[in-house]
């Protein structure tokens, strides 16, 4: 890296002060900046900080206490109405949601698991040193560079019932060759969870990949001492030493598969029916082509809800055990 | 028995290799070949005839004006990382080398909607950039998510790092906050604003939900939002769409293929610390 040359010297004045004070000895009690110059340092992050994280977050709990149609001149306050709505068995927009919600609770079950145990496969084979490791890693990695629309459109097409690859290749080995992968469940859960595997694996073993790093060779070289099997390795080092990062990796894994979105959207539209319409596609097709958003912000506040309880669950589960 | 080892990893890293690579060479294939063999069956690795027929017909056609897409992409990707890298990287300074009161909320606050579910700003956010006239315009997809929490978590991590001697030196030699942050900080810090920089590019690039629900007229969309247009407007015209995903997969491909290091280091980074 190259090192640029540190600012030219200021006026004399405060030269020769340095020079009183020595370069080497800087007093903690001189204020070095103005009181507001932190404020202004963070100016212009905190206007977008508060207008577009904070605001918003305040605004959908104020959204949601009214019938608020973006297209309609009067927004009522209805108080927990729009809650009492989701509730309601007996309300229409009870089994629109709730049937969301569970595609949600299906894609999240079916899919973090995998998300969590493929890619640690992958880690630990990677982690070795071996010639050409970092171009597999490159490989593994490029998927999710893509984005979700080139992924979904893509496999869209690899899944096509009559023409895909996908089928065809499933009739050479003499597997049903006719899979409708968009257009029925449980076919359609099948291929949703697997395009997702094919597109985040790589970001998820990078993670890995780097925390396997951090442990300790010493640590195995101890384990092995003492006759450790690799199994026992891996148990005793391997996992107590990942246990942070697995923490993070679930969380943003199920934080992830819970606003999966693109995948259904591009490659099922939702169907077959509105069996794989997620709970955040409902509310963006309630909120922002519908336009309740009255509604909409009250079905994010419950789905936020949710996923919050499950945080926690997740700081439980992982938390530091002590003896 | 080193041989057979090595045989059977190398082996399991091709085949696994292939089924993240061939999906990608597929689409290239496909963009290249005529509307009949596209759909034909069985399907084939090899165009026949070889054709440029459906580039030609996407960067032509009306109501999917791709070259326009590709434009937007580049520069709301461009403005927004530019966006997140200044604002963070000031922020982030601030946060870790000056003393203020409220220093210790501010910080928390940012990192506590590092674990808020994006969903929650959905509605919200539309109705504010609807309130601001930025409906159906490039700066809805640019400025709301340029408030990076990540970034000033990431950056600060690294100013910390940076030996405080060295700001001293500058400000004995009476150089201003400003002047230090400028000149001494932030050429020494250049390998993680490239990473937040591509970082945030990429997701720019690649965002969906959000450009598909508020740039609604043909030529405002994103590439991603375009796919999703050309796809409804072609529903099985699989050269017309594997045309537009190639498209839309080169700029960040080639960005992969030369800054990997970078994009690689900055998301195992993101996991470390969490």
């Amino acid at each position: 890296m190259r090192t640029t040359p540190v600012v030219a010297p200021g006026d004399a004045v405060s030269t020769a002060d340095s020079v009183d004070r020595g370069p080497r000895t800087p007093r903690r009690g001189v204020a070095k900046h103005g009181k507001v110059t932190p404020w202004l340092f963070l100016a212009p992050y905190l206007l977008l900080f508060g207008g577009f994280v904070i605001l918003p977050v305040v605004l959908g709990g104020w959204i949601s206490l009214h019938r608020w149609d973006y297209t309609l001149p009067g927004k009522p306050f209805v108080g927990l109405e729009n809650y009492q709505a989701l509730l309601d068995p007996g309300s229409t927009i009870y089994e629109t949601f709730w049937s969301s919600m569970q595609a949600t609770g299906i894609f999240t079950v079916a899919s973090v698991p995998l998300l969590l145990v493929l890619p640690l496969v992958v880690a630990l084979v990677m982690n070795q040193r071996f010639p050409g490791r970092n171009l597999f890693r490159a490989v593994y990695f490029a998927p999710y560079v893509l984005g979700v629309a080139v992924v979904a459109v893509v496999w869209r097409y690899l899944l096509d019932a009559n023409i895909g690859l996908i089928n065809y290749y499933a009739g050479l080995l003499g597997l049903p060759d006719d899979t409708a992968w968009t257009t029925s469940t449980p076919a359609a859960w099948v291929a949703l969870v697997g395009v997702t595997v094919w597109w985040t694996l790589g970001y998820n073993s990078v993670i890995y990949l780097a925390a396997l790093q951090d442990i300790p060779r010493e640590l195995y070289e101890a384990a092995r001492v003492d006759g450790a099997s690799a199994w026992q390795q891996f148990v005793n080092v391997t996992l107590p030493g990942l246990r942070p990062v697995l923490a993070f990796v679930t969380m943003i894994t199920i934080i992830a598969s819970a606003n999966m979105f693109g995948q259904s959207y591009l490659i099922t539209q939702g169907g077959p029916g509105r069996e794989t319409r997620t709970a955040i596609y409902q509310i963006a097709e309630t909120g922002l082509r519908n336009f309740q958003m009255g509604s909409a912000a009250a079905m994010s506040y419950v789905l936020t809800l949710f996923l919050m309880v499950l945080s926690v669950g997740i700081f439980w589960l992982f938390r530091e055990r002590k003896g | 028995m080193r041989t057979p080892r090595t045989v059977v990893r190398y082996t399991l890293l091709v085949v696994l290799g292939l089924v993240f690579v061939s999906p990608l060479v597929f689409m290239l294939v496909t963009s290249f070949k005529t509307r009949g063999d596209a759909s034909g069956f069985p399907p084939s690795w090899i165009p026949n005839p070889f054709s440029t027929q459906a580039y030609e017909s996407i960067l032509t056609a009306p109501g999917t004006p791709v070259l326009r897409w590709f434009a937007n992409s580049l520069v709301a990707a461009l403005a927004n990382a530019a966006l997140v890298v200044s604002t963070a990287a000031l922020a982030a300074y601030a946060l870790a080398r000056m003393h203020f009161r409220g220093r210790n909320v501010v910080f928390g606050l940012i990192i506590a909607t590092l674990f808020v579910p994006p969903v929650i700003l959905v509605i919200p956010n539309y109705l504010i950039v609807g309130e601001l006239s930025w409906l159906n315009t490039l700066a809805a997809v640019i400025i709301p998510t340029a408030a990076s929490a990540f970034g000033v978590f990431f950056l600060r991590q690294f100013f910390l790092a940076i030996p405080e001697e060295l700001e001293e030196a500058a400000r004995l030699d009476g150089a201003s906050p400003l002047q230090i942050f400028v000149r001494v900080v932030l050429p020494l810090s250049r390998p993680a604003l490239a990473t937040l920089a591509l970082l945030a590019l990429l997701a720019n690039w690649n965002d969906f939900l959000w450009p598909v629900y508020v740039l609604f007229s043909p030529e405002m969309q994103t590439l991603p939002a375009g796919l999703s247009t050309l796809q409804s407007a072609n529903a099985v015209r699989y050269d017309l769409l594997m045309a537009g995903a190639v498209i839309a997969s080169v700029p960040v491909l080639v960005l992969f293929v030369f800054l990997q290091r970078f994009i690689i280091e900055g998301v195992s980074r993101s996991g470390l610390k969490g």
